[in-house]
This record gives structure tokens, sequence and C-alpha cells, in this order.
């Protein structure tokens, strides 16, 4: 193919890791979906013609998202840890992030079932509901499809099936995983703070 | 196992030329099972463009009986109820379900060749992202059965396109129709979102060595920007979609105007969707435009740096216009200038690329083979199509345009004169690498020019009913509007088109087993998919090659004026 | 065909397809044809975008039927390739900063004219009327005289020396709609839960048709409008006879139909004012007889229409969301005879 006079050089492409790329186009695409789903949480703060409020229903979820946002410092030690091939501590950090994701998700289900049993607020009751129920279980969503494979690939390095080829796709989950405790963030700041 | 990755018909493997029928059964049962199972980018492009060519034959058909509806005042071919089923279908199939899966086909199948690779980046989202798409497009048309039968047109979605908000509600929308439409494109919007991921990656992360961004071809830069838009677009419309869905079944009140909601926010993010798509279906025509013209006035294309950049700047302010669908809900009059002026804005850089166009065929030889012809309708008729588009940029005239048959005219202009258009020339100019074969070249003209009158005779004469004031989406219209003989012409030529596509489908079909020989350069071409044979091999490429330019043939071919 | 007489023959037809609108007959629905200010504001910044791109057409469409000829590929060519050029910075900055004035001007015109029209004053001797939108017929009420009438509105004429314009409010007791008489203005939607306001100043007397422009359902196409422009004279006497109560029978005949209609469930649905009939879903009946068409517009309104209607209205739209209320020959003449009595 090359058939040009080799004094011409070969331009030298440094080409990305198409996992990275994927996995940033696809943050890319969530990212339009949580905005369009928070743009509509906004618009309806105070129109909702009856029914509870936030402010007379919600508390600040000030431990849940203190686990849910540590769960990312554990994943970036487990990293590190992986890089390194300190498998044990890899198991440990990645452990703990799986339990921090858990916890938060059993914090999400027990505010769910005051706000149920309780103030009786349900997706049905009114805009507030409407929309609280629809942002906040997008997210929940997103953070159980982000356990579910964090959960496979502990298991895959416990069975001591992971080799080093896979530490750079490992990375890219922790990234998805990142994504989710920043759609957190948003959430949070969104219904819990500005929304109140 | 032969060499080509396509078994062409009359060159089936030996064993069932020479064995038994039960022989020959289990080798058709084996090729089909080799297509669904596939992950090869070439089978699975084919996959998609065999796919919206039936779907094109399937939303004709619709506009067909549209238009004998509305061949004359107050006529009854069609009940009001099944005429709002068939338009509803004609709009969702041919923006979901044609013009969207036949580029990316096309762009599954040329992306690796262009790149110089053996496949896109992740073959097994390929096909997951083929198959969403063909399931959603099957449920949408499940929906025709279910409801009152046939005759009703089943529970098929009546709504419109674009569905407005509150008529969507289990209020005012009874059955499933739909939840059919709902599901259908929140289905097959996963495919385009996966298929997405798959070109960005593919161009970011897979080139043969010496191609930097600069040096791929403008197709393959054209598909980037598609799929970004497709990235940031139909992720909105999937949200929407999620929200009625909440709103019709756990009784959610997103747009459910009774409880305070708002229909004119299923309509903001309906548009924040609906824009950059029509942009999503012209960038890969652009993108063919870009390198269809230059090897046919043999020239390279005139500022590729600009088309680039203009195409950039195109998507982005695309992300910006949404509004101009909405001048009429009430919005403040600055909010409507915002939008006139991005809008204005947009074809800025959109006729900057015409103007590329046109000083790449200035000083060329411009050689009149079919796909250039179609290649020149299309800079006309793109023309034509921006400029009524300027006109419905100044909102007072908006006002009067909107929702009339000069909207229809206009963006029929664009995704028939210009898109489909170029989708034809693609066509053509990509047949003979995927078959091996050329198209019959009368048969090509004589569909061109075909199509080209009945496209004028439709679309040219469509502006004006919008203009003495006909709305669309209406089953019938009445006697002393005027509107009658105007609208006989346009189904005329409907039907000349139809008959256009007729000899279109017949010629890929006779030139598979007729067709000239093409080899692996009929056109003098210049970029790598032209290096290999024509069909491909499996696996394209015998050696990974090297290029120094965006047009390595041409390097290749004149050594003492490389690029 | 040699390819100079293709491009005469492709003139042509342009040309044909031009002198169409002649074909268009009599319209008395053409954006082009204003009768009211808002309508004329929007025709001369229209003829203004026209004419900036009938002449870009001209100019770009020449250069592209003059670079097809001149650069074609002759008999004669010796199969070289021609100069390769790649681009020129000039060139390609004054084809972008021109485009760039001229969006400055058109955006400037356009700008002046979405204000002028959405902010106009309102003067005090303004009309004030509501529309409702319905599936598949417009509610029109007069606040200021306690008039309720449906799909055919009365205005006065307005002129510059003694403007009388009519502020519409406008809003959907379900589905989007959109209000349109192209004459008169451009059209505004019709949306639930939210009020809009478009203005109207017909110049002269006369009947100014439109429909309904965003799709609303199975009737939409059936859902027309008819603005009738009066005479301040005429006006003050159709609010008159608007604001009387419904004609009372003059006859037994007349008097059984009302007895019928009452015992039906039309009053649940519609109001005759001055009876017990206080139904809101429907439209108004009190004066059904000074309106010239039935269902907004379906068919004329004539006794024989009506009585067809009330049997099954069906028969005229389909999709309306009035029930057959299944009713004998007789009772559907009784309650004809009383209602052709609603002048």
């Amino acid at each position: 193919m090359s058939t040009l006079p080799i004094s011409v050089p070969v331009t030298e492409t440094h080409l990305p890791y198409k996992g990275r790329v994927a996995m940033f186009t696809l943050i890319a695409a969530e990212s339009a979906i949580f905005t369009i789903f928070v743009v509509a949480y906004i618009y309806y703060i105070g129109q909702s013609l009856s029914g509870p409020t936030p402010r007379e229903v919600l508390d600040l979820p000030i431990f849940n998202t203190i686990f849910l946002l540590s769960s990312s410092l554990t994943i970036m030690l487990a990293e590190r840890a992986l890089v390194r091939r300190a498998m044990g501590n890899f198991n440990l950090f990645w452990g703990l992030t799986i339990l921090l994701g858990a916890i938060f998700l059993v914090g999400t289900a027990r505010e769910w079932y005051k706000l149920i049993t309780v103030d009786h607020l349900t997706i049905s009751t009114n805009l507030f509901g409407t929309t609280y129920y629809s942002l906040v279980g997008l997210h929940a969503l997103h953070v159980i499809v982000g356990l579910i494979l964090l959960t496979a690939v502990l298991i895959f390095s416990l069975m001591k099936a992971l080799r080093p080829e896979d530490t750079k796709r490992i990375e890219v989950l922790a990234l998805y995983w990142h994504f989710v405790d920043c759609v957190w963030v948003v959430v949070f700041t969104v219904v819990y703070v500005i929304g109140r | 196992m032969s060499e080509s990755s396509m078994p062409l018909p009359g060159r089936l493997p030996e064993a069932a030329a020479q064995g038994t029928r039960a022989d020959a059964l289990g080798n058709i049962v084996e090729i089909l099972h080799d297509w669904v199972t596939t992950v090869d980018h070439k089978k699975i492009g084919i996959l998609y463009i065999l796919y919206s060519l039936t779907m094109l034959v399937a939303g004709g058909i619709e506009i067909l009986l549209i238009r004998l509806q509305l061949a004359g005042p107050r006529l009854n071919v069609l009940s009001g109820e099944v005429f709002n089923r068939l338009f509803t279908m004609h709009g969702t199939t041919m923006i979901f379900f044609v013009a969207m899966p036949i580029f990316v086909g096309f762009a599954n199948y040329l992306v690796p060749l262009m790149l110089g690779v053996r496949d896109i980046a992740f073959p097994r989202l390929n096909a997951f992202s083929f198959w969403m798409t063909a399931f959603g497009g099957l449920l949408l048309y499940y929906s025709f059965l279910g409801g009152t039968g046939l005759q009703g047109a089943g529970t098929a979605p009546d709504v419109g396109w674009f569905a407005y908000a509150p008529l969507t509600e289990r209020a005012f929308s009874r059955g499933h129709s739909t939840d059919f439409w709902a599901l259908a494109l929140i289905l097959s919007g996963f495919g385009s979102i996966g298929g997405a991921i798959n070109f960005i990656t593919t161009a970011f992360c897979l080139r043969c060595k010496g191609m930097t961004l600069f040096r791929m071809p403008l197709f393959v830069w054209l598909m980037v920007v598609s799929s970004v838009l497709v990235i940031l677009a139909v992720s909105p419309l999937t949200a929407a979609q999620a929200m009625l869905l909440i709103d019709r079944y756990l009784g959610g009140h997103f747009f459910d105007t009774q409880a305070g909601g708002s229909a004119t926010m299923w309509m903001h993010f309906f548009w924040i969707f609906g824009h950059p798509e029509v942009y999503v279906l012209i960038m890969p025509a652009f993108g063919i435009a870009s390198e269809v013209i230059p090897v046919f006035s043999r020239k390279a294309i005139f500022g590729y740096p600009a088309m680039v950049a203009a195409s950039v700047s195109i998507a982005f302010v695309s992300l910006s216009v949404w509004a101009h669908h909405m001048f009429t809900i009430g919005m403040s009059a600055a909010g409507n200038a915002f939008f006139a002026l991005s809008t204005m804005i947009v074809g800025i850089p959109t006729g900057i690329k015409i103007f590329n166009w046109l000083a790449t065929l200035w000083g060329g030889k411009i050689r009149f083979e079919v796909p250039m012809l179609f290649s020149l309708a299309f800079l006309f008729q793109f023309l034509i199509a921006g400029l009524t588009g300027i006109m419905l940029s100044v909102a007072p005239f908006n006002w009067q345009l909107h929702n009339s048959y000069f909207v229809v005219a206009h963006f029929h202009y664009v995704i028939v004169g210009a898109i489909l258009m170029m989708v034809f020339a693609g066509f053509y100019y990509w047949y003979p690498k995927v078959t091996g074969r050329m198209l019959d070249d009368r048969l090509g003209k004589l569909h061109f020019w075909l199509f080209v009158i009945g496209f004028h005779v439709t679309f040219d004469v469509m502006h004006i009913p919008g203009i003495l004031g006909m709305p669309r989406q209406i089953y019938t219209y009445e006697v002393d509007r005027g509107w009658g003989t105007l609208n006989f012409i346009v189904t005329i030529g409907a039907f000349i088109q139809a008959i256009a596509i007729i000899i279109f489908v017949l010629n890929l079909v006779v030139s598979l087993f007729k067709g000239k020989i093409a080899g692996p350069d009929p056109w003098d071409a210049w970029t790598l998919e032209w290096t290999t044979a024509s069909p491909p091999h499996a696996y394209n490429f015998d050696a990974e090659p090297v290029v120094y330019s965006a047009r390595p043939l041409w390097d290749l071919k004149h050594p003492d004026d490389p690029d | 065909m040699p390819l100079c007489r293709k491009i005469a023959l492709a003139s042509l037809v342009a040309m044909l397809l031009c002198g169409l609108p002649l074909i268009a007959g009599e319209s008395q629905t053409s954006i082009f044809s204003p009768q009211s200010a808002p309508a004329r504001s929007i025709v001369s910044i229209s003829y203004f975008t026209l004419a900036i791109t009938g002449l870009i057409f001209a100019v770009v469409g020449g250069l592209l039927v003059y670079v097809i000829i001149r650069f074609r590929r002759r008999d004669t060519d010796d199969g070289s390739e021609p100069p390769q050029i790649f681009g020129s910075t000039q060139i390609e900055l004054s084809w972008t900063i021109i485009p760039v004035l001229i969006v400055t001007v058109i955006f400037l015109t356009t700008a002046r004219v979405i204000f002028d029209v959405q902010d106009a004053p309102k003067p005090k001797s303004a009309l004030d009327v509501t529309v409702v939108g319905h599936q598949f017929w417009w509610e029109v009420r007069y606040p200021g005289s306690q008039v309720t009438t449906a799909n055919e509105l009365h205005v006065p004429v307005s002129s510059a020396s003694a403007p009388t314009p009519t502020f519409i409010k406008l809003t959907s007791a379900d589905v989007v709609h959109s209000f349109w008489v192209p004459e008169l203005a451009g059209k505004t939607d019709v949306i639930p839960n939210r009020i809009n306001e478009l203005w109207i100043a017909p110049e002269k007397a006369g009947l100014f048709e439109g429909q309904c422009a965003q799709f609303c359902g199975a009737e939409h196409a059936l859902m027309l409008l008819r603005v009738y422009a009066d005479t301040p004279e005429n006006f003050a006497a159709w609010i008159h006879q608007q604001q009387q109560p419904a004609a009372t029978p003059q006859s037994d005949a007349v008097a059984q139909g009302r007895k019928q209609f009452e015992a039906q469930a039309c009053i649940n649905c519609h109001a005759v004012a001055g009876t017990v009939a206080n139904g809101r879903f429907g439209p108004d009946l009190t004066h059904l007889m000074s309106r010239d068409t039935l269902a907004s517009g379906a068919m004329p309104n004539t006794p024989e229409n009506l009585a067809k209607w009330i049997d099954d209205p069906d028969t005229f739209k389909r999709g309306s969301l009035m029930p057959s209320m299944h009713l004998t020959r007789t009772q559907i003449d009784q309650i004809t005879t009383y209602l052709v009595t609603l002048k």
C-alpha cells in the first residue's frame, strides 16, 4: 500500500482506548436523559395543585449522600490497588464500594417507604410526586445497574479470573460509577436543596 | 468458504448446485443463520439497508393512500380515523425506520473501509443496535393488528408523529395506539444510541496508520457529527416518552394539564429532539455529497477544513433552534426573537457548505453519471429547501405558515429533495463496491428523471395550498377553499415518484444478476474503500493501509502530484 | 437530448409552476390577502423575505446552472485531471461575511415586526373576547357583554381613525388547538392550562374563514372557524340580540319540542339561556339559528341538517364527541321544531 517515496514519514496518530471513548459517549447520552428529568423537576417546583410539598415531607439525606459519595473514593482506591496488582486491597476497596452503594439504596428505599406510607406521596399524587419519584428513581436504577456490574467484577476477582488487560476495562466501569455519583450531586442539589 | 463476505445469488456454495434438495435447504438455513447472527459490519450494513428499503415501501404505500384521499375535497376514500393513523405511521416510519437506519447502514458498511480497518469498534453492540431498531419497527407495525381490525387500520398510532400532549394522555388517547408509538421508538432509540456510540468510538479509536482525523473522508466526519447529535437528541426523546408512559401507566402528571401539568413542556422536550434529529438525517447526506461531487468533478473537495468546521457549527447551533417549531405557542417576543435569530444563524454554515460544493465543481470536468445527476439535483433542491427554511425562520411569517402545507412542502423538500436524493446517489455510487456489479445506467437515468419530475410536480405545487391557508394533518377539506386542483396535481406527482421508486428497486434486483462487473474502482475514486475487492473480502484489507493524505488513491495514481 | 435543451425544458416547467397560484382561484384563506393590521405586518415582512431569498436563489441557482454547463466534461476531453484546488481563505471569508450581513438585516427586520405585533398596545376601545378550544368546536365568550356563543365570532370593523381591535384570549378545555384565520392574523395556539392572546382589526365588513391549525384528534379537519366583521351598528345589534334569553315557545308544537329537549340528556351538555338547560360541555344553543353553520362549519345550518345531526352526529363528523341519543323520529322532529326557533 505504501508505495510513496520512503522520505515521507508516516504521521503518528495516538489513538485513545475505545472503551474509554465509548463510556464518555454513553455518559453524554445519559446526561441528556437526566437533564430532561431535572428540567421537568425544576419547572414543576411549586406548581402542584394539591398534596404534600417537598418542604413538608423531604428530609435532607445527609448520611445517604455521604455513603454514596464515599464510594467514589473507595472505587478510586480500588483502581489504584488494581494498577499495583495488589489484588487483596483491590477486593477490599471494591467490595467496600459495593457495600456503600447498597447502603445508599437501602436508605432510598427507607425514605420512599416513609413517603408512601406516612406522607401518602406516590408518583400519582401530584406534580411533585411524579417528578420526584421519576428523577430519584431513575438515578436509583442506575445505581442498581452499577452495583450489578461491580458485583460481577468482584466475583471475577475473587475467582482470580482478572487479567492485566482487564485493568482498563475496570477503569471504564469505575468511570460509570463516578458518573452515577455526580448525578446524585445534581439530584441532591435540585431536589433537596433548591426544591425545598 | 467463498472469498466474498456476501453470498451472491447465482453463486451459492457448490454443495447447493450439486447436492440434494435437503442439502440446498440446509444451505439456505445456514445462510440465514449466518446473517441473523452476524457481527460483521458489512452484513449488518446490508441488513440495515434492506430493512430501510422495506420500510420505505411501507411508508410509501401509506402516503399514496393519503394522497388519494386528499386528491379532492370531501372525498371518502379513507375514513378520518384511518387517515389519522396513516399519516402518523407515515411520518414515524419514514423518519425513524427509513431515513435514520439507511444511513446507519451506509455508515456501517463504509466507515471501516474508509478508515482502513477491519470492523467497527464494537461488533456485538453493532448487531444489537440493528436488532433493536428492527424490532422497534416491527412493534410499531404490529399495531396495525388489534383494535377494530384492519379496515379501521387496527390500533396504529393516530396522534401525529410528534404526538403532542395532552392528546396522548390516557384521557384523550384510549386504547394502545399511543403506547405502540412510545414503546417502538424507545426500543429503536436504544438502537440508535448504540450505533452512535459505535461510530464515534470507531472514528476516534480505530484508524489505519497515518490517518489523522483531518485525513478521514468527509463522510466519516459527517457520520461522527450525526452520531453526536443522536447522543444528545435521541436521549431527550427517550426521556420524554418515558415520562409519557409514566403518565399513562403509573398515574403520573408530567403532561396532565388537569393536574397543573404543561402541554408546552412536551413540545419543548420533543423539539429539543426533533430539530437536531433533522440534522442527524441530513449530515450523512452532506457526507455522501462530499464524496460523490469531488470524484465526478475530478477535483478535491474545496475547503476540507471549512467543511468540517461548518458541519460541527451546524450541529452545535442546531441544539439551540428547537423552538422555531413553536413560534405560535405564545412565547414572549424576546423568546421568539431569540429562536428566529438562532435559526437564521444556522443557515450560515449551511450556505457555506453549498458554496464549497459549488467551488468544487468550478474548474472541474463534470461527469454526468447517475450518482452525479442525483448530487446536482440535491444541490439545487437543497438550496430551495434552505431558502424556504429562512422564510420559516422569520417568526411573523411563520405565524401564518406554521402547521400549513407550506411547512410540509419545506420539510419534504429537505427530506426527499435533498436527503433521499443523496441516498439514491449513494446507492448508485457504492452498489458496485457492495455487490461487484454496476447498477444499470439506463434504468438509473430513467429513475432519476422520473423521480425529479414527480418530485417537483408534488412539492413545488404543495407550497401553494399552504399559502392559501390549508393546514396539515387534515383528512379532508372544504370544497370552497380552492385547494382541490392543487391537491390533485400533488397526488399525481406522488404516483410518478412511486413509479420511479419501483424502477429503482427493479434496478437493484436486476443488476444483481445482470449488472456489468465493476472491479475494485469503477469510478476512478480516491478513498480507501476503492482499494478493496468488490465486494471486499471478509477481513477488508490484506494488510493495514498506510496513508499520507485524505486521498490515498489519488496519491498512488498521481505520484508526481500527491496531496 | 443535449444539455442546453434539458435546461430550457426545466426552466419552462419552473415558469409554469410559478403560474400555478392562478389555478387557486378565489381563496378566502390566503395569507397574502390581509384584511387586518397583524396580517398586513406579516405580509410586508413576507414580501421582504421573499425578495431576499429570491435574490439568493437567482444568484446561487444561476451559478449552479452556469457551473454545470461551463465545466462539464467535453467529448474532446483528454482524460487529464483538472488543477486541484483545495481552498482559498479569501473566497471562503467573503462567502461567510456576506451571509452574516444578510442574516443581520433579516433578523433586525424580523425582530421589529415580532415586537410590533406581539407587544401592540391595547387601546381602551378594544373588544375583549375569550375563545375556548374544545374537541372539535370553539366556545366564544364576550365577558363584557355576558354573551356566550359557539364557532362563529362577530367582531366590529376597526379603522385607523376609530380603532376597535378585538383582543382574543385563547385557552383550551382539553388538548392543544390553534386559532387561525389567515386574512386577519397569524395563528396562535390554544393550549390547556395556559392563556394566550391574539388581536385582530378587520378593516372591512365581511366573513373571514379559518380553521383549527393544530392536530387535535379525530375531527381536527372539521373544526372550522368563521369570523364576521360587522359595522359598529350591526355589531351592536348582534350583541344585543345575543344577550337576550332564548325565545319562548310561541306554539304548542314548539313547547312540546322544548319539553322533549329538556327531558332528554341534551341539557347535560348544552345551555339555553333562560331555561333549565345549563350544560357546558357542548356549544351554547341559546341563539343556535343565528349561526350559518352547524358543528363548527361541518354543514350549513338548515332544519334538515339539524335533524340529521341530532339523529346521528356520525353522519357528518364521525369523531365528534356528541353521541347519538337514539331518539325516535318523533322525538327528533319535536326537538328540531323547538331548536329552529332559537334565533
